[in-house]
């Protein structure tokens, strides 16, 4: 009799282990009286290590708020797992996070396969998946994934700014369009679709592609010049983008120059492509690059720069994407000031989902981060910037896409 | 005439360790093994069992490079891509075809056996590094290829292809335990075939080709079937291994099947031992536990400095050189130097 109770209590013991997850779900996951935890994963190895800095310096960010007293007498548990940039790694860490480590939410993953490999995951565990570090337009679906929350200008609402650009100031021109030949390539075209409506087939008379695997795009630039348009979108990455400008430049093509942000860089494009040759390109930008003179004595950017001093000394003053964590950590800092006590999951996701107008330091001036229950896209201004051949000069207002 | 029969037994069977019987020992050790992988699964949270149920799948697909790299002596770069030509297989059969999940494994390992066979056929006119640099060429291939537009159609392009995870038909058993289950079958039934492969004609086949190219050559082998059929085999049981861990990850995406993959292949091969059936599991544990390992001791010395993430690699790769230093032959030469201590 004895034994059997025993194995009986065994049994118990062993069956309360295994639904255990799901029996022990409190109010407030990864919440003490002290202290918030938070998941990440980062590409701290492999292909994508040089967006690593984002999560180092959000790591950065949060010691700097320890050291304050943290958040309503809640210090941060930052907890950054690297995924290396593999998806079926991401699905890893991700669990682990949430089911050993038990955090009260993510925050910042980064990467679009990585996240794409845990999109529902998230939201069938019903875990606030916030402000992901990735452009795709895939992350604002309020209806089909409530948990999650993208960050960044997705690329839709840029090529919609470059379609709206293109029917104020040139309404009769004649646009040629490159792009990438994937989901962010096309996601531009989208944008502009849906800016630009029918007149969109009316006014694009040349469309080429590139694979990313291409060895040059000399070929597409021709034919897009052959074409006699007058206004070149060109959305490519880095490397394409020089080639196109050094080509454009060689041919004496020369149309009104719309660049994409992800690609509208000194150092990465400009420089080598030749600084003469790029004068006069056209892009957006919606935070501040701490390289630019303009921001010298700018009390955001002086801020930013002893944070960086203090708590990131490693860190690349001269790379944007320490400024790019300042800024996304203060939104996050924004969301949990904002709920106070009630720090439950629910909680988190509708005061992530109802930001308004939130200022974040290292946005452009103006700019401010807005949700709402149906607009899960937070930053959804930008500036438009022409090239002088030394920076990139603001022009014009700030302009806001329409993306619900 | 007659020989003398002194030795009718194999005399491996006739030592004792702490006075039982060496093969007694082993069956022992076998249905030890089974039972805590067994029980396993009830003793730890949902979470564990994922990551042995991934650990299972790494064993499977370090299993299918040591066939053809610890038997017959054929290197390999490449293996991350029949990965991923099973992982593909199986997600398109599901995603396309409506394919239940379970029936998507044996076509996965087929195309692969037939991707392995042909691959084989010209490459393994090579010898030794070249095969390496040619198997390596399709490793690099392969991600690209999953990325090409016309079949995107397919295999989802840069966005890769979602799965279900299947729900647990057993009651008592939840989705993880059930899939645990599932990999861990698969996985038995292929080492137990694995087993009966290499230890007979065939596998002394192998390992005569591996051994002394030349003198198996001689004996009547013919090498290149041999090799051909074993790239073949090697792709069938890394096939598997990706149909499952396209499974157990509920995704497919080309950037999870990159040259790395091929490289912690390679690594769990070396580490578990080179020519081991056995020794294939413990690769899968090594591959999955002790980079986790390794960022686990580098948060706990230092905790939230932010720099310290790029010391994660230097710490694993502190411990590879450890145990390949301290276990030159793997772990599962580290056993059996064990047992030739201990017997009597």
């Amino acid at each position: 009799m004895k034994k059997s109770l025993q194995i009986t209590a065994l049994a118990a013991a062993t069956l309360a282990m295994g639904l255990g997850t799901a029996l022990a779900d409190s109010d407030m996951p990864g919440i003490t009286k002290t202290e918030i935890k938070i998941g990440n994963t980062n590409p701290y190895s492999g292909p994508a290590s040089s967006y690593s800095t984002i999560g180092k310096s959000i790591a950065a960010c949060w010691n700097m708020v320890n050291d304050k007293g943290g958040i309503n007498g809640r210090k941060i548990k930052w907890i950054s797992y690297d995924d290396g940039y593999s998806p079926p790694k991401t699905k890893e860490q991700i669990r682990k996070l949430v089911e050993r480590d038990e955090v009260a939410f993510t925050f910042q993953t980064l990467g679009t396969p990585t996240n794409s490999a845990v999109h529902r995951y998230m939201n069938k565990k019903e875990v606030p998946h916030l402000f992901l570090a990735t452009g795709a337009t895939k992350w604002g679906q309020p209806k089909k994934f409530p948990w999650t929350i993208g960050w960044q200008p997705n690329y839709q609402t840029v090529g919609a700014i470059f379609g709206n650009f293109i029917l104020k100031n040139y309404p009769n021109a004649k646009v040629a369009i490159l792009n990438q030949n994937d989901d962010y390539g096309k996601d531009y075209v989208v944008g502009m679709q849906r800016a630009m409506g029918d007149k969109f087939d009316k006014m694009v008379i040349k469309r080429e592609t590139y694979e990313v695997t291409d060895p040059t795009i000399n070929s597409q630039i021709t034919s897009l010049a052959n074409s006699g348009a007058d206004v070149f979108v060109n959305i490519s990455i880095p490397k394409f983008a020089a080639q196109a400008i050094k080509k454009m430049a060689a041919i004496g093509w020369k149309p009104v120059h719309l660049l994409n942000d992800v690609a509208a860089s000194i150092g990465a494009t400009y420089k080598p492509a030749g600084l003469e040759n790029s004068k006069g390109i056209i892009s957006v930008d919606f935070y501040k690059d701490p390289n630019d003179p303009e921001w010298a004595n700018d009390p955001e950017t002086v801020e930013w720069r002893a944070w960086m001093a203090k708590y990131y000394p490693k860190g690349d003053l001269k790379n944007k994407f320490n400024a790019y964590g300042w800024a996304v950590c203060h939104t996050m800092i924004a969301v949990l000031e904002k709920a106070g006590d009630n720090l439950s999951r629910a909680n988190l996701m509708k005061l992530a989902a109802s930001l308004k107008e939130v200022r974040v330091p290292m946005l452009l001036p103006g700019m401010y981060v807005d949700t709402s229950p149906t607009d899960f896209y937070p930053i959804e201004q930008m500036q438009m910037t022409r090239f002088d051949g030394t920076r990139s000069v603001r022009f014009g207002p700030l302009i806001s896409s329409e993306t619900e | 005439m007659s020989f003398p029969q002194t030795h009718r037994v194999n005399p491996a069977e006739s030592y004792r360790i702490f006075g039982v019987l060496l093969p007694q020992c082993r069956i022992a050790l076998i249905v030890a093994g089974c039972i805590l992988a067994l029980v396993t699964p009830f003793l730890v949270t949902n979470f564990t069992v994922f990551q042995l149920t991934q650990v299972a799948v790494y064993a499977i697909a370090v299993l299918g490079l040591n066939l053809l790299t610890g038997f017959t002596g054929q290197f390999s770069l490449g293996h991350s891509a029949f990965y991923a030509l099973g992982a593909y297989t199986a997600a398109i059969l599901v995603d396309r075809y409506d394919v239940a999940i379970y029936w998507t494994i044996l076509p996965a390992g087929i195309v692969c056996f037939i991707g392995g066979f042909l691959f084989g056929l010209p490459a393994l006119r090579l010898e030794g590094l070249y095969l390496a640099l040619a198997t390596f060429a399709l490793a690099v291939a392969m991600p690209q290829l999953l990325r090409y537009e016309h079949f995107e159609g397919f295999t989802g392009g840069v966005q890769g292809i979602d799965l279900f995870k299947p729900d647990s038909p057993v009651p008592f058993l939840n989705s993880d335990q059930w899939l645990y289950y599932f990999v861990l079958f698969v996985g038995a039934l292929l080492l137990v075939g694995a087993w009966n492969l290499t230890r007979g004609r065939t596998g002394r086949a192998m390992i005569a080709i591996r051994d002394n190219p030349i003198a198996a050559k001689t004996m009547g082998i013919d090498t290149s079937l041999y090799k051909s059929v074993t790239f073949g085999v090697s792709g069938f049981y890394t096939g598997v291994a990706g149909a499952l861990g396209a499974i157990v990850a509920e995704f497919v995406a080309p950037d999870s099947f990159t040259f790395f993959l091929s490289v912690w292949l390679l690594v769990g091969m070396v580490v578990g031992g080179l020519g081991s059936i056995m020794g294939a599991i413990a690769g899968g544990f090594f591959i999955l536990y002790v980079p986790n390992f390794s960022e686990a001791v580098v948060e706990f010395f230092y905790g939230g400095d932010p720099s310290a993430k790029a010391l994660i690699w230097v710490a694993f790769g502190t411990f590879l050189i450890f145990t390949v230093y301290v276990v030159p032959n793997g772990l599962a030469g580290l056993v059996r130097w064990c047992v030739g201590r201990l017997v009597r």
